[in-house]
């Protein structure tokens, strides 16, 4: 978005002026996301280290590392990407390896590669949150709840727009589970022209009601105001249009799509001891359970998850709006990195021309 | 005697004896000279920040050797890599038996990928063009140092794709930095086993579909707007200085509003529950059932960008049509010509350099338009710049991005030349 490309353009250049030794650019995803980590980590970070950490934010921070790294001008020191992007970002050789030893144990001592949740822990990325693409709906408008993922596409018995995030990664998922395939064969049939058939033609069933969205705070609002029944959102921005304001907006757990987004660090970033300190201190077991309590997106720490408590409103209770919460994995998919980078480029070309005939 | 002769033999010369024209040639090279330093700082701003970076990314849709070479960011330092594969190819030319010759030195360059930690790199350049050869790149060089003769069977035992003719044309035609392919994805085309171009699957061919689709609705945006701006741009041009300035201020103001506050109020007004609709609905003229559907399709796009753009259609011809004497047309009136003549044959003609300006900025200018189709456009009305963003920020594919940039810029260049020819640059009047 322009406006924001030029916003980060000046917070880049001025934290480009602005940097020391004593300093630490934190790049990320902005909104209640950045608050929950400026609150978690970086605030008690610069208590404990006397480093002031900056934070910018980007649409995704994954397009201004690799445009700084081949310039050789890295202002970042360390960034939060999505998985496919620390994978993809990595190979190209435009991120530091981090040594997964400096990561601190466990308080009852299970040492830190035991306690991530499995994948959280790459060659260059160490993941901090589990967030998930689910599917949610306006009280209000609809007579009936729906329950399951099969009722998003259903528009026979749940008569309405939908929304659904105009890309293919998590949609064509989405589309199979909807067609009662469960959640362990979704990748085995994406691989086949078959299954990739199937999806769009699950699609083609509420093609003419959707209304597609691309930026996370698009599906509250289509919802709140009642231009959609029902959309596939971020578990965080419901809980946050649901709880902090009171929207009644419900999230069906149901065929969840669970993601970890990661801390990288950039090749040449200009602090990089303080970034590595960084990334250990973040992603210890207390800061990484204080986020949760600003936003529903679970910690990638097992030991974690026993510490969550209470939103910061002081009343909610977090646990059951974590998308790694016992009772909402019934039925939920962990997406596949691996497949989504070999065939990004083949389905996103396949739905946008499904999109535009 | 003659002037002439006086010249030639006696040459006029300044105080200290220099030829008067060579002292007048240093002068007024000195004040060129002057002159460009003056100049010198925005034209070093516009190399740097401008003409560099555009050439930069231009050469990218020519020019990816993420499958020649790889670079250590940490020393800056290129390392060849697929070296024995290139020179396999050197020596075979296409068509020939893909053999035991060949896959050997394709291992040779799977223990380089993997020390050189190059893998990814490697598969992602195959990978553009066929898809899932990424992982078969990362598997293998995992298991690089584990390939033993027979080569052929080895590296088909890891994966049985590496068996297939296709990834060994595109590998040979990716060992090669300079390529076409990224022009050739960019017209829905791809080269088939026998090097021949043909169309990719008709369920994934976009763009051209796209560079129509701009087009089109680039020059519905200009017609729109052309035909909301004369009536306007003709009032303000012809009421006293006093009101037409006041009614400027309602053209200026929304000019001036943010683009993205533009695009939102838009939304709130068209959606199904918005004020349209809502008020539409209160009057009693549609039911509650058939709200129009005008956003997150062309219509909503056709719209938000006609109002958008019409302040770059208002002004030019605003500015063409203010100095028009209006006695012109009165002469016309009284020589007997009905009104409608008169506009036709004697006011209209005076407002086509304005007309010419205001299409042509509103063209270029809708032909890129990135944020408001994104916003408003939904499924079908999408442009040819929301692909480009989406190939420079989500798929990371910047080769791809920069050829179908490079398209759009060729395309604009040559209707510039059209129009050029047609109606000619020089009555260009942008205000």
């Amino acid at each position: 978005m322009k406006l924001k490309t030029a916003l980060l353009a000046t917070a880049l250049t001025s934290v480009g002026f602005a940097a020391s030794a004593q300093e630490l650019t934190v790049m990320s995803w902005g909104g209640a996301y950045t608050k929950s980590q400026v609150e978690a980590y970086h605030k008690p970070f610069t208590a404990a280290t006397g480093v002031v950490v900056n934070s910018v934010d980007a649409d995704n921070p994954a397009t201004p590392i690799k445009a700084q790294v081949e310039a050789g001008n890295v202002s970042i020191d360390v960034a939060d990407v999505e998985f496919s992007d620390a994978v993809r970002l990595c190979d190209e050789g435009l991120l530091e390896e981090i040594d997964t030893s400096i990561l601190p144990a466990a308080p009852d001592g299970t040492s830190a590669e035991d306690d991530f949740i499995e994948g959280a822990l790459q060659d260059c990325a160490v993941g901090n949150i589990v967030w998930s693409t689910v599917m949610a709906y306006n009280a209000d408008n609809n007579p009936t709840a729906p329950d399951s993922i099969d009722d998003f596409f259903n528009t026979a018995d749940f008569p309405g727009k939908r929304g659904l995030r105009k890309s293919a990664k998590a949609t064509l998922e989405m589309a199979l589970m909807g067609d009662g395939v469960p959640a362990g064969e979704v990748y085995d049939l994406l691989e086949t022209d078959e299954g990739v058939d199937r999806a769009f033609a699950v699609l083609d069933r509420i093609k003419d009601d959707i209304v597609w969205w691309e930026a996370g705070a698009q599906p509250p609002q289509l919802l709140a105001d009642g231009e959609v029944v029902m959309s596939t959102a971020y578990n965080g921005r419901i809980f946050n249009a649901a709880i902090a304001e009171g929207q009644p907006l419900e999230v069906v757990w149901d065929g969840q799509i669970l993601d970890f987004d990661l801390w990288v660090i950039p090749k040449g970033a200009p602090n990089k001891e303080a970034a590595m300190d960084f990334v250990a201190f973040s992603t210890g077991t207390q800061p990484l359970a204080d986020q949760a309590s600003w936003i529903s997106y679970g910690p990638a720490r097992k030991s974690s998850g026993a510490m969550v408590g209470l939103y910061s409103d002081g009343k909610t209770e977090m646990a059951p709006h974590m998308p790694t919460a016992a009772a909402n994995l019934s039925n939920a998919l962990v997406n596949n990195f691996e497949f989504w980078v070999d065939q990004d480029a083949e389905l996103n070309e396949r739905f946008n021309a499904w999109l535009a005939n | 005697m003659t002037a002439a002769d006086t010249n030639s033999t006696e040459t006029l010369r300044t105080a200290d004896g220099m030829p008067l024209k060579q002292a007048l040639a240093s002068a007024q090279a000195r004040n060129r000279r002057r002159a460009f330093f003056l100049v010198l700082p925005l034209l070093l701003f516009i190399l740097v920040t401008f003409v560099a970076p555009i050439a930069q990314l231009l050469l990218r849709s020519a020019n990816n050797d993420g499958f020649v070479s790889t670079k250590d960011f940490d020393t800056n330092i290129s390392t060849p890599i697929m070296t024995n594969l290139a020179q396999w190819f050197d020596e075979n030319p296409k068509g020939a038996e893909i053999d035991e010759s060949a896959y050997a030195a394709l291992a040779a360059d799977m223990v380089v990928l993997k020390e050189e930690r190059a893998a990814g790199q490697a598969g992602t350049r195959i990978n553009y063009e066929l898809s899932g050869s990424r992982s078969l790149f990362t598997k293998t060089a995992r298991r690089a140092d584990k390939i033993e003769p027979p080569y052929k069977e080895a590296i088909i035992d890891i994966d049985e794709d590496w068996d297939d003719p296709k990834l060994w044309s595109v590998m040979r035609s990716a060992s090669n930095a300079w390529t076409d392919s990224f022009y050739l994805s960019a017209i829905d085309r791809v080269r088939n086993v026998e090097g021949d171009v043909e169309m990719v699957n008709e369920n994934r061919q976009i763009y051209v579909t796209l560079f129509k689709r701009t087009l089109f609705l680039s020059l519905l945006v200009t017609f729109f707007t052309f035909v909301l701006a004369y009536p306007v741009a003709h009032l303000l041009a012809t009421l006293p200085l006093a009101k037409s300035n006041l009614l400027m201020i309602f053209v200026l103001l929304p000019f001036w509003t943010s683009l993205l506050v533009r695009t939102t109020s838009w939304m709130i007004l068209l959606q199904s529950q918005g004020v349209v609709n809502d008020a539409l609905v209160g009057m009693g003229i549609l039911g509650d059932e058939n709200r129009i559907q005008m956003m997150y399709n062309q219509t909503g796009t056709v719209i938000a960008m006609t109002h958008i753009l019409l302040p770059f259609m208002i002004l030019p011809l605003y500015s063409v049509m203010r100095p028009i004497n209006p006695s012109y047309v009165r002469a016309a009136r009284s020589l007997g010509a009905t009104s409608w003549t008169a506009f036709r044959r004697i006011y209209f003609p005076q407002t086509v350099p304005g007309i010419a300006a205001g299409a042509l900025l509103v063209f270029i200018l809708a032909v890129g338009y990135y944020i408001t189709p994104a916003l408003v456009g939904g499924a079908d009305g999408q442009l040819i710049s929301n692909l480009i963003a989406f190939h420079m920020q989500k798929s990371l594919n910047w080769s791809l991005a920069a050829a179908l940039a490079a398209l759009l810029l060729a395309g604009i260049l040559a209707l510039y030349w059209v129009y050029d020819r047609l109606i000619g640059i020089d009555n260009l009047k942008l205000g």
